[in-house]
């Protein structure tokens, strides 16, 4: 993304009092800029005139390492990736070798595939609010959101054991058979995080202060957003409303009634309410799905040793954070020939530049907070 | 020999006072410490600081160890001479303007007829040690850190100020101790009569001490830590104390010239006289609530430890027993002024806490725009309308406090009110974001 943003914005105007710009580095050590990225900030004062974000600090070469693995091995590493998103990575992951396999999970897999999903979901979008809110200056939501991200935590760690990189799936279904509370763990859930919501929006959505950090910060126009490729709530808050969920519909999803909400400005407040909103709508899918968990094996027979025939698939999710694909070329070996991984954070840090331009610097973390970014996945 | 006890007999009340300051603030520094973060534990659903003795109790304890023998880093290429003295400068300062601060009818170490003046010009020297101790880091954070903490003190102390004339006016004198007498003889706290003055006093407040929701210079997702960034161990610790004693200056100025001073709630009001009983019954529940909990600590020595406290405890509330009674009638006033005092500008502080760990944080464009499109108008006209109900309804003495003053104050503070929503609304109108580029 280096040399392509000097077109992007011919309009911005650079030194008004033709003082010495001076160039900031945020990162990779900074505190706001979760994880490891690193900001090349050229300042006019205290305004960005321009920017560069470098990445690469936790390269761990996760496509090469594809290679040398067999497809089930692999599968761990995929939640490496996004680790605050591992059971939405995994999702990804196991249908697209599924797909390459031409075999399919049976449903009461994808049933509770689904469930997992979207609280997964829930949990990285209140990982998202806490750290963002922090940013902008409020403490207190970033320790009522991790109270309820323990809480579905807890219900991964019943279910599979492990609470972060969860491994939860398997390709053909699923290695665990649900246990016997899920249901009620996550109907208990569901019925006190309505109230948690409302907390949460008591402290922001009407503060003045919030409103001020985030209305008409970071703005990006609907055609920006798709000509940079940025999807998932960055994109709907620019008012697209496009979400695979609904558009090419996976997992259990065609079963379920659910909203896509979209925002009309583009801006930090309104991908604000976006991931709000869609903490709401993945709550009523939980609920939507407890009711009638089907019945039935929940692995396919795919056989132990995975060999997908001659080609190559691509097949995408809804991650918390946007599009997350998977190009999977095989040989008829058992190791892929080649697993291109298409992570949502990578692509909408594209748009950091764009967004970030003639704001002031305390505006910089706001926007890299709303990006919504885990480095692990920019990075891979 | 004589002659120079002679000459030293009226102030060694003072020296003591002095003494007594500047080896208590520091524990009490450490205390507001550990109360703000028992305060933010509370709001944040956790328990907060509970290892270090019981309940934490001993945690700044535990700190100011930590701080004290830790290594003591100057960067290669600072001004050695001023990285050194700037948080001196800070420090002393802040400790200086407590002397004009009547904190009991008989505990101020210098009653100076200019008291409130002095007050500000010495806190206000404070800046110096921030601004000198951010350039002579020689750093990028450290130096924009300085610059935002200058530009924001200056622009909100001028709103302070103006909120504190409202006050004097009423007052008609600047002696602190007089301020506070003033009050008692009008019966009602200066807050009553100027409530817009004190809130514009408190949010000013608020932004001069770099507290949140102001606390731009050391927005640590920002700004790493502002000015103190390239501080460690015992230089930051003195930047630390000068933050803390500031709010007590802060939190003891508004008391003094808003909220009474040393007077208990309604003073004149005799019906009222059962309130001097709620301080030695408070001292009493916290003693319970002290031996209530002891036997439920884990280590012999902190059941010991809350043992003790609990029975300080009980001693302060014997003390502020004892003088209720009618023998120790000369004592009343004092020792219960001072709990009077404290109470209130603990209360006070407690507002800034709870404020912090409330709203998100301004940014600094917002932060300037605030304090001169809107704390600074409002603050003037708020002290014209003051003095044109005053001129109106001239009492009799200074203080005096008729029906006909307090209904023409009534009148101005509202007529404040209106240019205060009037100046709200044609901000909102004008607040057009800065929109990057498109």
């Amino acid at each position: 993304m280096a040399d392509t943003r000097t077109t992007s914005f011919p309009n911005v105007e650079t030194t008004v009092l033709g003082a010495d710009e001076i160039v900031i580095n945020m990162g990779p050590q900074h505190p706001s800029t979760h994880g490891v990225l690193r900001v090349k900030l050229k300042l006019d004062g205290e305004k960005v005139v321009n920017s560069e974000c470098v990445i690469g600090y936790l390269h761990r070469g996760v496509e090469k390492i594809a290679e040398h693995r067999s497809y089930q091995q692999f599968a761990p590493y995929v939640d490496r990736m996004d680790y605050v998103a591992a059971v939405s990575n995994g999702l990804g992951y196991c249908e697209a070798v599924e797909k390459l396999l031409g075999a399919e999970a049976p449903p009461r897999a994808r049933v509770i595939r689904t469930i997992l999903t979207e609280l997964q979901r829930i949990a990285s979008h209140l990982l998202w609010l806490g750290t963002h809110a922090l940013d902008i200056g409020a403490l207190t939501p970033l320790f009522y959101c991790f109270r309820e991200r323990e809480e579905i935590l807890k219900i991964f760690e019943k279910y599979c054991g492990a609470r972060l990189t969860t491994h939860a799936f398997r390709i053909g279904g699923l290695q665990y058979e649900a246990y016997d509370e899920l249901e009620k763990d996550v109907e208990r859930f569901c019925k006190d995080f309505e109230h948690k919501i409302a907390e949460y929006e008591d402290l922001l959505t009407q503060n003045r202060i919030w409103l001020g950090r985030t209305k008409g910060i970071g703005v990006l126009t609907a055609q920006q957003a798709i000509d940079l490729g940025v999807t998932g709530p960055v994109l709907r808050a620019s008012g697209v409303k496009w979400d695979i969920r609904k558009a090419m519909p996976y997992a259990a999803y065609d079963q379920y009634k659910f909203e896509i909400p979209t925002g009309r400005n583009g801006d930090t407040y309104d991908r604000y309410l976006v991931r709000v909103e869609e903490m709401r709508q993945s709550r009523l899918i939980c609920l939507q799905a407890i009711q009638n968990i089907p019945a039935g094996p929940i692995m396919a027979r795919i056989g132990k040793v995975l060999k997908p025939p001659v080609g190559e698939v691509y097949h995408s999710i809804e991650a918390p954070k946007g599009e997350l694909g998977y190009y999977i070329v095989s040989d008829a070996t058992i190791q892929p020939y080649r697993v291109r991984i298409r992570p949502p954070s990578f692509v909408n840090l594209q748009a950091f530049d764009t967004m970030v331009r003639g704001h002031l610097v305390a505006d910089v973390v706001a926007i890299i907070g709303t990006i919504d970014i885990v480095l692990g996945e920019v990075d891979r | 020999m004589n002659a120079l006890i002679e000459f030293f007999r009226p102030h060694l009340l003072p020296l003591l006072y002095a003494l007594v300051i500047v080896a208590v603030l520091p524990l009490i520094v450490g205390y507001i410490v550990l109360v703000e973060r028992k305060v933010m534990a509370d709001m944040q659903a956790r328990l907060g600081p509970m290892r270090v003795g019981p309940h934490g109790l001993l945690q700044p304890i535990a700190d100011a160890v930590k701080l004290l023998i830790k290594e003591d880093i100057i960067p290669e290429n600072a001004d050695k001479m001023l990285f050194w003295a700037a948080p001196l400068i800070s420090v002393t300062a802040a400790l200086l303007a407590l002397a004009a601060m009547p904190i009991g009818p008989k505990f101020q170490i210098a009653d100076l007829n200019i008291g409130l003046l002095f007050i500000l010009g010495i806190s206000s020297m404070g800046i110096f040690g921030i601004v000198l101790g951010g350039w002579a880091s020689n750093s990028h954070y450290s130096l924009l850190g300085a610059l935002r903490s200058a530009a924001q003190l200056v622009s909100y102390e001028t709103a302070a100020g103006m909120a504190l004339i409202s006050g004097l006016l009423l007052a008609g004198t600047l002696s602190m101790h007089r301020i506070v007498e003033i009050q008692a003889g009008a019966g009602v706290w200066f807050m009553f009569l100027a409530p817009v003055g004190f809130f514009i006093y408190l949010v000013a407040s608020i932004a001069e001490t770099n507290r949140a929701p102001f606390d731009l210079p050391e927005a640590e997702s920002e700004l790493v830590a502002g000015y103190m960034t390239e501080y460690s161990g015992f230089r930051w610790s003195l930047y630390f104390l000068a933050e803390y004693v500031n709010m007590i200056v802060v939190g003891s100025i508004a008391t003094t010239i808003f909220l009474g001073g040393w007077l208990r709630p309604f003073p004149n009001v005799n019906a009222l006289n059962f309130l001097d009983a709620f301080p030695p019954l408070l001292m009493l529940v916290l003693a319970g609530y002290c031996f209530y909990r002891t036997p439920k600590q884990p280590v012999k020595v902190q059941k010991g430890f809350l043992a003790a406290v609990g029975l300080l405890c009980l001693a302060l509330a014997g003390v502020l027993g004892v003088v209720l009674a009618p023998a120790a009638a000369a004592f009343k006033t004092p020792v219960h002024g001072t709990f009077w005092f404290l109470l209130k500008v603990f209360l006070y502080l407690y507002v800034f806490m709870w404020l912090r760990f409330t709203l998100p944080r301004y940014r600094f464009d917002q932060l300037m725009k605030l304090g001169w499109h809107f704390m600074l108008p409002v603050a003037i006209v708020n002290v014209m309308a003051i003095a044109v109900a005053l001129v109106l309804h001239r009492p009799r003495e200074a203080g005096g406090l008729d029906w006909g003053l307090g209904a023409s104050l009534l009148v101005s503070n509202a007529g404040t009110l209106i240019v205060a929503a009037y100046l709200a609304a044609v901000g909102q109108r004008r607040a057009s974001p800065v929109v990057g580029g498109a």
